[in-house]
Parts: structure tokens; C-alpha cells; sequence
């Protein structure tokens, strides 16, 4: 049995961890989760990719959501942030697509040319 | 939405955009009662009472309201077509609740579907945001809370995104568990 104390500590040292692991981030991948991205199968998107990052325990990489963009049309949509560099929103992702985004953007630094939406 | 488990992660999503801290979801499956009930509750921004008779309404809403758009209008739709009912309560500054009610044996009702992976979803992409998921059925509830997460990392030396995994092997068991008659 844990006491409160312990689990403050626990608390305190996961986020030490975490804010450790956001200023080493090189990647910050966004999955579009409003209604029009939900709808068109943005949570497997998501999930897909949780669990490539988790299998390939990559540790400079976030994954977050966010609101509707404007391109419901092309949703699921991906954003891939990195410094200094053009985001690169992928359209219509499958989870499929998902996992090689993280195979081959994020381990092999390649962009999927034929899956890419928009890069501003 | 195929799954109610998609329109949860829906609402929640607002809730998140809503710049809640803390998000607090009630499942319960009740065959005693021939209910179905979900609930949300955040302290996010809230809602005027202007705003909340706008989201409710589809053909209302515009884009310049970011943070709002049809869920609100399609997640009530779908528990009114399933003889139930729907209920948005929202105070400015203090947060919003959305309370929906199905009739559980309603041909009409969406299955709840993966109600894990929308709480993992919101779980792992939302660090800053306190979730707790409740599961609640005539044998039993469970509860999970997010920090659960930061507990297995700190315990067990694990990175963020394997304790999402075990987090995820724990709602499975538990779901299970409390699905299990008897």
C-alpha cells in the first residue's frame, strides 16, 4: 500500500520525466480529432500510432490531438511538426498510412511524398 | 458516429478546447433499469446560455466558433432517437456537463464499441488535462484515473508510452470484469 506522500513523489518524478522528454522532442505528431476527423477514423489513426512509438520505443516524439483544421474533406489529417522545418499535413491517413508515417518520417526522416496534403 | 465511444471522445475533445483541466466520464450500462447512461463533466470555460442553445442547433453554428461545431447536435440526436434524453448544463468560468441517456435495448442505440482506446486517445495526448473514466454496470464499477500512468512510469522505470500500453491491458481487464454477470 502506497501512502499519499509516495504517490506525490511518484507524480512529481513522471513529471520530471515528461517535461524532460518535451524538451528533447524532435517530432510533435497531431492527429486532426474534431468531429470530421473522428467520424472518418481518426481514433485508429491515433491509435496506430501510439503503438508504433511504443514498439519502436521512440522517446523524442509527442502525439496530440486537435480541433477541427478546415479540410474535413481530407480528414483523417496528420500534422508532422519539427523545428525549423515546414509542417507537413498528411490527408486521408489510414492507420495503415499512420504506421509508416512514424516508420518512415519519424525513424527514417523521409517525408511520403504521395501522401502529403499540404506543407506550409 | 458508429460507436457511442466515438462521440464521447467527441465531447471530450471540447472539453479539451474548452481549456478544461480536468475531464470526468461516467459510462454506466444498466439492464435493471434499461438504461444507458454517459456523462461528461469538465471545469472548462463554459458556455453563456446564448451559446449553449447554439450548439445544440446544427444548422447554427459557424466556423468562427473554433471550439464548437456538430457533435454536441449529432451525440443529442442519438439519444433522443433511442427513446432518451439529453441534457447540457454550462456555467461561464466554471465548466460544462453533458448528460445523455439511451433506453439500453433500443434498436436505434449505438454500441459503445472501443471505449478503451478513446480514453487512451485522449489519455496520451493530453498530458496536462486529468482524466478519470468511470465504468459502472449492475455488477459492479471501476474507475480509471489518468495519473495511473505517471504512477507505472515512476514505479516500474517505463517510458510514457508503454505505461499507455498497460493502461490499456488494465481497462481491458477491468471492462471485463465489470461486464461479467454475476
Amino acid at each position: 500500500m502506497k501512502t499519499l506522500a509516495d504517490l506525490r513523489a511518484m507524480k512529481e518524478k513522471a513529471k520530471r520525466e515528461m517535461t524532460a522528454r518535451d524538451e528533447n522532442t524532435k517530432y510533435r505528431i497531431v492527429v486532426a480529432m474534431g468531429t470530421c476527423g473522428i467520424a472518418a477514423g481518426a481514433r485508429n489513426v491515433m491509435s496506430a500510432i501510439l503503438d508504433e512509438i511504443n514498439k519502436r520505443d521512440i522517446a523524442d516524439t509527442i502525439v496530440t490531438q486537435t480541433g477541427c483544421l478546415g479540410y474535413c474533406d481530407q480528414e483523417p489529417l496528420v500534422q508532422v511538426f519539427q523545428q525549423n522545418k515546414k509542417v507537413v499535413t498528411y490527408g486521408k491517413i489510414t492507420p495503415e498510412i499512420a504506421r509508416r508515417i512514424v516508420a518512415e518520417h519519424i525513424v527514417g526522416e523521409k517525408i511520403l511524398t504521395e501522401q502529403v496534403f499540404m506543407q506550409n | 458516429m458508429r460507436e457511442l465511444s466515438l462521440h464521447i471522445l467527441d465531447i471530450a475533445m471540447n472539453s479539451i478546447e474548452a481549456e478544461a483541466t480536468r475531464v470526468i466520464i461516467v459510462v454506466e450500462e444498466l439492464e435493471s433499469e434499461n438504461l444507458f447512461r454517459i456523462r461528461l463533466r469538465d471545469n472548462g470555460k463554459g458556455m453563456t446560455r446564448d451559446m449553449q442553445e447554439k450548439v445544440l442547433d446544427p444548422f447554427v453554428t459557424t466556423r468562427k466558433t473554433r471550439s464548437v461545431g456538430m457533435g454536441l447536435s449529432l451525440f443529442k440526436q442519438a439519444a433522443l432517437q433511442c427513446n432518451g434524453n439529453f441534457k447540457l448544463t454550462s456555467e461561464l468560468g466554471k465548466g460544462t456537463t453533458v448528460l445523455a441517456e439511451f433506453q439500453l435495448d433500443s434498436l436505434n442505440r449505438s454500441p459503445l464499441g472501443d471505449i478503451n482506446s478513446t480514453i487512451i486517445n485522449l489519455v496520451m495526448g493530453t498530458l496536462d488535462v486529468h482524466f478519470m473514466y468511470i465504468h459502472r454496470t449492475d455488477s459492479g464499477r471501476f474507475c480509471f484515473d489518468s495519473y495511473w500512468i505517471f504512477g507505472r512510469m515512476a514505479e516500474r522505470d517505463i517510458s510514457f508510452y508503454k505505461a499507455g500500453e498497460l493502461a490499456k491491458e488494465f481497462i481491458e481487464q477491468n471492462l471485463e470484469l465489470v461486464n461479467s454477470k454475476g
